[in-house]
């Protein structure tokens, strides 16, 4: 390699040679601020997701069913206070991060802009939405910035004990009276689009991914990802015996995946612009309480 | 007896009979102190303390497990923690009135705690030593969160009374405010002379409380109001404020809306 090798290419090549980067090493201004935007959106989503859990805890309707679904909302509070503190290391105060979050500037992941009207989403948010963001969060173990892929490793061992105790609400409904297991279908009826948009758009409607790939930051693109989910929750699903809301949902031995329906992108933008039906009510809830 | 608004309370108990009602005692406070506490989840101030105070709901809520377990046992006929806890009206819930007074502001409901857990801290360090055995086991386990707890309220009281002149308004007005629920804490009771032999009575550690609470109070630069005053009484009677009914309504609508289903 000559010497006049630029700091962009010796930092590209750092990353190719799978070294992490840690919080004293250069790196590109826009490396930084992309990952800046993407720990404090992961970290707000901890933080708003509190909120359609805490909502149930009152109400769960059995003691141990009351202390784990407050420890999980513990947990989820711990996730957001290593993230802020991942996203602290690459200089930017968490005073900021949350004034971004307040004013609108900065977002959260769109699904907690959903309402939870029933105990059932107590079971369909573990396996469901937490099962979409370990898809995403097992990539994130090994990301290119170090100290955002070693938080990963402790969030991920927390978030797939989650999915399990929120399988296990959905199974007790599905193998419960026929006014639970009804209560397990509505749920998922309402989830699983939802869950599906969560790993944002198509690929060739993702602007950020390819740079990400590229850094390392983002190891497998969004189609991807959304695919793995739905191929490893279908069978989750007919085991519950419950039935998953999309008529085009079938096995496709040539692809060796599900093929599935199409996504309504319109809800899910209609959603992250703030027209959700919850989106007010989740901010208005974390000004109140700070 | 002069006769008032409690004239027609329960006030005769078999031993056996006592003993359960003790249970409730302890049970009651810690399940209704931590329902309340837990609606402060994702409502904390800071991330910290939202985090703090929901560990503090958490050790209340899985205390009553283990007091309510004990309390099955002894109810026996199918009787389980759930049962007693979702299926059981005001008239039968033994919690002192302070637990459920509302959750108001931060300072209102550190003073509610630290009333609470510095009450807690000396009887549960008192039935230790207890002759019943269940008891003393779960008050061995108890006693290190409790003491997590009694610090964490106190550290509370003393930063907010010594914070800034809003700040200390606001704490000593919570502290006049529930002060005339404290006292129900120590108010004698018949089935603490039927148990005299095997547990406590709360009387007993009315004198320990008052010090530390005055200490505590004059550290955060607060006045303690006089133990004196007239004080509320009801609780350990089944007699309640209007505040429990919404508790329950809250606590147990979706288990009684299902009666027959398993969770």
């Amino acid at each position: 390699m000559g010497t006049n090798v630029s700091l962009k290419d010796k930092f590209q090549a750092y990353v190719d040679a799978e070294n992490k980067v840690e919080p004293k090493d250069w790196m590109p201004e826009k490396y930084r601020r992309t990952l800046i935007r993407q720990i404090s959106q992961h970290a707000h989503s901890e933080i708003i997701g509190m909120q359609p859990e805490a909502n149930w805890i009152t109400r769960a309707p059995s003691l141990r069913a009351k202390l784990i679904l407050l420890a999980k909302v513990q947990d989820e509070a711990g996730h957001g206070l290593y993230l802020y503190s991942a996203a602290e290391t690459l200089g930017e105060p968490r005073e900021k991060m949350i004034a971004d979050l307040q004013s609108g500037k900065a977002k959260y992941s769109s699904i907690f802009n959903y309402p939870t009207p029933s105990w059932a989403d107590m079971g369909t948010i573990g396996w469901l939405v937490d099962g979409a963001a370990i898809q995403n969060q097992v990539m994130l173990t090994r990301t290119s910035y170090g100290p955002y892929a070693r938080a990963m490793v402790k969030i991920c061992k927390e978030e797939s004990f989650h999915q399990r105790q929120g399988y296990e609400i959905v199974m007790k409904l599905a193998q419960g009276t026929p006014e639970q297991r009804s209560m397990a279908q509505e749920s998922l009826n309402r989830w699983w689009w939802p869950s599906l948009m969560m790993f944002g758009p198509s690929d060739d409607n993702s602007p950020n991914s390819e740079q990400s790939m590229q850094w390392k930051i983002k190891r497998k693109s969004n189609d991807t990802l959304r695919q793995e989910f739905i191929d490893k929750t279908v069978p989750q699903a007919e085991y519950l015996g419950l039935t998953i809301p999309d008529d085009n949902l079938k096995w496709n031995s040539e692809r060796g995946h599900y093929d599935f329906g199409e996504i309504d992108w319109r809800e899910f933008y209609e959603v992250i612009k703030g027209n959700g039906p919850c989106n007010k009510e989740r901010i208005a809830h974390h000004k109140k309480s700070t | 007896m002069a006769k008032g608004w409690l004239n027609s309370v329960k006030r005769g108990f078999t031993k056996e009979e006592a003993l359960k009602e003790y249970l409730y005692f302890l049970a009651d406070d810690s399940l209704i102190l931590g329902q309340q506490l837990s609606k402060w989840c994702s409502n904390g101030p800071v991330l910290e303390q939202d985090i703090a105070i929901i560990n503090t709901a958490l050790d209340h809520i899985g205390r009553a497990r283990l007091l309510f377990q004990e309390i099955a046992r002894l109810e026996g006929k199918g009787t389980t923690e759930d049962s007693l806890v979702y299926f059981r009206d005001h008239l039968h819930f033994k919690n002192a009135l302070l637990v459920e007074q509302p959750n108001g502001h931060w300072g209102d409901t550190i003073t509610r705690s630290f009333l609470m857990d510095t009450f807690n801290f000396y009887l549960y360090d008192s039935l230790r030593t207890c002759e019943v055995n269940s008891i003393r086991t779960i008050a061995e386990k108890a006693i290190k969160e409790i003491s997590y707890q009694a610090q964490w309220s106190a550290e509370w009281i003393v930063r907010l009374g010594d914070g800034t002149e809003e700040s200390h308004t606001k704490i000593q007005e919570s502290i006049d405010n529930l002060w005339m629920w404290s006292g129900e804490l120590f108010e004698n009771h018949p089935v603490f002379e039927i148990l005299n032999e095997e547990l406590p009575s709360f009387t007993s550690i009315k004198d320990l409380w008052l010090k530390k609470v005055g200490q505590v109070l004059k550290m955060g630069m607060l006045i303690m109001p006089s133990p004196e005053l007239w004080m509320q009484t009801g609780g350990r009677f089944g007699i309640h404020s209007s505040q429990l009914g919404f508790i329950l309504g809250e606590m147990q609508s979706l288990a009684r809306s299902y009666p027959n289903a398993t969770w």
